[in-house]
């Protein structure tokens, strides 16, 4: 095995054998501590917002403003891209990469529309003067929804080179962590439209 | 094994996805960016003694100037010494050594993380570049004075300051999960965890000590940097926002961050200190368990450093409660520490004055601890140089006795040449003499009101008389500082002309020591196999007086396995503490 090989391989598992001490693939163990990390970014800027809310119940009529209609279309969308994730993880597990590549295409497409409806609220928003500066109820709207498009942005270009490398066959293992991130930010959103949008 | 080293130099010196390289790159940026640290200290120091006058090498200090050293000095040997070398330097360096692979669970990743870090640096010093000037509002970098660039009369110095920290805990967490992941999935056949050798236990403990602390201030660092520049009023209170939540986020990842990196110079200590009194380590799971005690109450601390800020009294006495309790499983180890040593058979290397000098020195820092952490005893001390006392004497051993023990230790290891033992001698006990010179007097200016942060004591006429301990403590930090010269000359004059080493020169028990000096790419010839626990001395019956840990069961290694830890150990290795 050439060294080249060795390294672009997330797995390595030619490196030291398929051994591994605890029998858990190396990639899931180390996308869960991951995310222990991001729940902990996320969990303080909640946090936060959340001190500050129980505060000031009189931002339920700056919330107001949010548009719940767009909100709630993202979440479905969200999901429903949550739930081809889980079905291109399952055609990976067959061995199918093909179809999870397939799957993984509408996981990305999902991802798009969030992220186009989301920059529309934003312009809408921002063209009526509710922007970040306006009052900290809209500073931690955009904050907590732009850190997670960024997040949205990074799942997606990560599902987006795991999903090239599945249509050829190759590293299959890394669609299921790929999956996993994508789920964690649905979750974040779950955890976003009623703190934002609807507790108003 | 397969792998084979790269041929180009860059491949293989530079961007080289090599555990020990990069080991030894941040190690070697973190010692550069030391030296940064302490021409800024040694500034800092002469201003102090002689307000006013000029410094040679620096010139006359002013006010905002001086503002921006002290803010520096913290910021790059905390966050660009301390942690480059202490988590990343020597983890990156040992983990896979001590347990038995080739390399790191990521090797690109690792790459990643170096380079990120790299990056981070540039930024921190572009910072001190640009017009402005550099951060001047602390290592902590409070509101309301960092939340508006009028209030310091710095722009872009301190947004620069903040995005180059944040890449610096990025680079950290995709190393952390490296390091956590490596521990877990890569140990030896063979390798139980309680197998491990305690550095091990103490970086990852330390990584996920760090990787669940550090996301809030994340978060705080994006308020911030929004604060300043959408103005946003996160931290305003005239806006409805609360500067108080800032301390609460930077505390809830900063005092954390003391443990993250107390506990991997712990954990060098604990290989240290056993190699070098001949001895298995006392309370071997006592100490693991400690530390995860300790890792945990690390999580509820942070508001002592917010008594004064105006917190409600309530809240002060739980904190009061749970600060002194802290230093309990940390007491047990040092005391673990001190009964590995009794009744040992005690190699007076250079590594093991600076190991032994750090228990000595760090019982200082701990014990002063305690004044600190009751919140009415440190209404008085508060904000004092009995602070900043307190402070060196933790943080001085833990970010430079600790690695200097660690680096004259594993320096054989890393260039397979000796370091030369006199010039290492007098590095150490000239540290030692003007480290304590520098700090001992600081617990006095404090107690006499002499306030940290201020560039002039002068200005303050009750103040004056502290003046001469003020001079003493500049004359110990810049003898300090010339006695590091020896060390810088050690290390590069010994590459050519140190005595060559063998792979296991201190006779030590753990896997690093089974590889040649220096290891080649790959580490092993072929997948060690661990049978017995990390510090199997002194086994009667055994062909030496220790007993390697992939050394198979047979008539020179005579038991298979030390059955759980540390009575039987102890018991093995005929100590009558067991």
């Amino acid at each position: 095995m050439s060294s080249s090989a060795a390294a672009t391989d997330l797995h390595a598992p030619e490196r030291a054998g398929d051994y591994t001490s605890t029998g858990l693939p190396t990639g899931r163990v180390a996308i869960w501590w991951f995310l222990a990390s991001e729940i902990a970014i996320f969990g303080g800027a909640v946090a936060c917002y959340l001190l500050y809310r129980l505060h000031h119940p009189e931002w339920a009529e700056q919330a107001a403003h949010t548009v719940n209609a767009a909100g709630a279309f993202n979440t479905v969308v969200l999901l429903t891209s949550s739930l081809s994730a889980v079905l291109a993880h399952h055609a990976a597990e067959q061995g199918d990469g093909k179809t999870a590549a397939r799957w993984i295409n509408w996981t990305v497409l999902g991802g798009l529309v969030f992220l186009g409806v989301k920059a529309w609220e934003y312009a809408h928003e921002i063209g009526a003067g509710l922007v970040p500066a306006k009052s900290l109820f809209w500073s931690f709207y955009f904050l907590l929804t732009g850190l997670h498009a960024l997040h949205v942005i990074g799942g997606m270009t990560a599902l987006y080179v795991v999903g090239r490398g599945a249509a050829r066959g190759q590293h299959l293992g890394r669609v299921e962590l790929a999956a996993i991130y994508w789920h964690f930010v649905d979750v974040v959103w779950i955890f976003l439209f009623p703190l934002l949008y609807i507790a108003s | 094994m397969h792998d084979h080293a790269p041929s180009s130099f860059l491949r293989r010196y530079v961007f080289s996805t090599d555990h020990k390289v990069i080991g030894l790159q941040y190690m070697f940026t973190g010692l550069a960016m030391a030296l940064l640290g302490g021409f800024l200290a040694y500034v800092m120091r002469s201003q102090l003694a002689h307000p006013g006058t000029p410094v040679a090498g620096f010139g006359t200090v002013s006010n905002a100037e001086y503002n921006a050293i002290v803010t520096l000095h913290g910021t790059i040997m905390v966050f660009w010494v301390a942690m480059p070398v202490l988590v990343a330097g020597f983890g990156n360096y040992l983990i896979p050594l001590l347990i038995g692979t080739d390399d790191m669970a990521f090797p690109k990743l690792n790459l990643m993380s170096f380079w990120t870090f790299f990056l981070s640096t540039v930024v921190l010093i572009l910072s001190m570049f640009v017009p402005g000037g550099a951060s001047g509002s602390g290592w902590t970098t409070y509101p309301p004075l960092s939340a508006k660039p009028a209030f310091t009369g710095v722009g872009l110095g301190l947004d620069l300051w903040i995005v180059a920290v944040a890449l610096e805990f990025v680079a950290f967490l995709m190393g952390g999960v490296n390091f956590i992941t490596t521990a877990i999935n890569r140990r030896a056949k063979g390798m139980g965890l309680w197998d491990l050798p305690l550095f091990v236990w103490e970086e990852v403990i330390a990584s996920i000590i760090f990787m669940l602390s550090v996301g809030p201030l994340v978060a705080g660092a994006l308020m911030l940097l929004a604060d300043r520049n959408l103005n946003t009023g996160f931290f305003d209170a005239a806006a409805g926002g609360d500067p108080l939540l800032f301390q609460h986020l930077f505390w809830f990842f900063g005092h954390p961050e003391v443990y993250v990196l107390l506990l991997p110079a712990l954990g060098i200590l604990a290989e240290v200190l056993t190699v070098c009194a001949r001895k298995a380590i006392f309370g071997y799971r006592l100490i693991v368990w400690s530390t995860i005690v300790a890792g945990l109450l690390s999580f509820i601390v942070w508001a002592h450093h917010q008594f004064i800020s105006g917190i409600d009294p309530r809240l002060a006495s739980p904190f009061s409660l749970t600060t002194i309790l802290i230093s309990v499983p940390f007491a047990i180890t040092l005391f673990c520490y001190m009964a590995t040593l009794y009744q040992g058979s005690i190699r007076y290397t250079v590594a093991m004055l600076f190991a032994m000098a750090m228990l000595a020195e760090f019982l200082l820092g701990g014990v002063t601890g305690i004044i600190n952490g009751s919140a009415a005893a440190d209404i008085y001390v508060h904000d004092s140089y009995f602070v900043v006392a307190h402070f060196h004497y933790t943080l001085f051993p833990i970010v430079f006795l600790a690695p200097f023990a660690g680096f004259y230790h594993w320096y054989p290891k890393f260039f397979g040449r000796h370091l030369n033992h006199g010039l290492g001698l007098l590095h150490f006990y000239g540290t030692i003499v003007f480290f304590n010179l520098c700090f001992l007097p600081m617990f006095a200016l404090g107690m006499m009101g002499h306030q940290r942060r201020i560039a002039d004591p002068n200005a303050f006429g009750y103040l004056a008389h502290g003046q001469h301990y003020q001079q003493l403590a500049t004359w110990g930090a810049i003898g300090l500082l010339v006695l590091q010269i020896p060390f810088i000359v050690n290390i590069f004059l010994s590459l050519r002309k140190g005595a060559p080493a063998e792979a296991n020169p201190w006779r030590g028990t753990t896997l690093d020591w089974a590889v040649p000096s220096p290891p080649p790419h790959g580490n092993f010839e072929a997948p060690p196999v661990c049978y017995r626990g990390p510090y199997v001395y002194g086994v009667p019956g055994a062909a030496d007086d220790f007993v390697p840990q992939h050394m198979p069961p047979g008539p020179g290694a005579p038991t298979a396995r030390v059955p759980d830890g540390d009575a039987a150990q102890l018991a093995a290795a005929g100590s009558p503490v067991a």
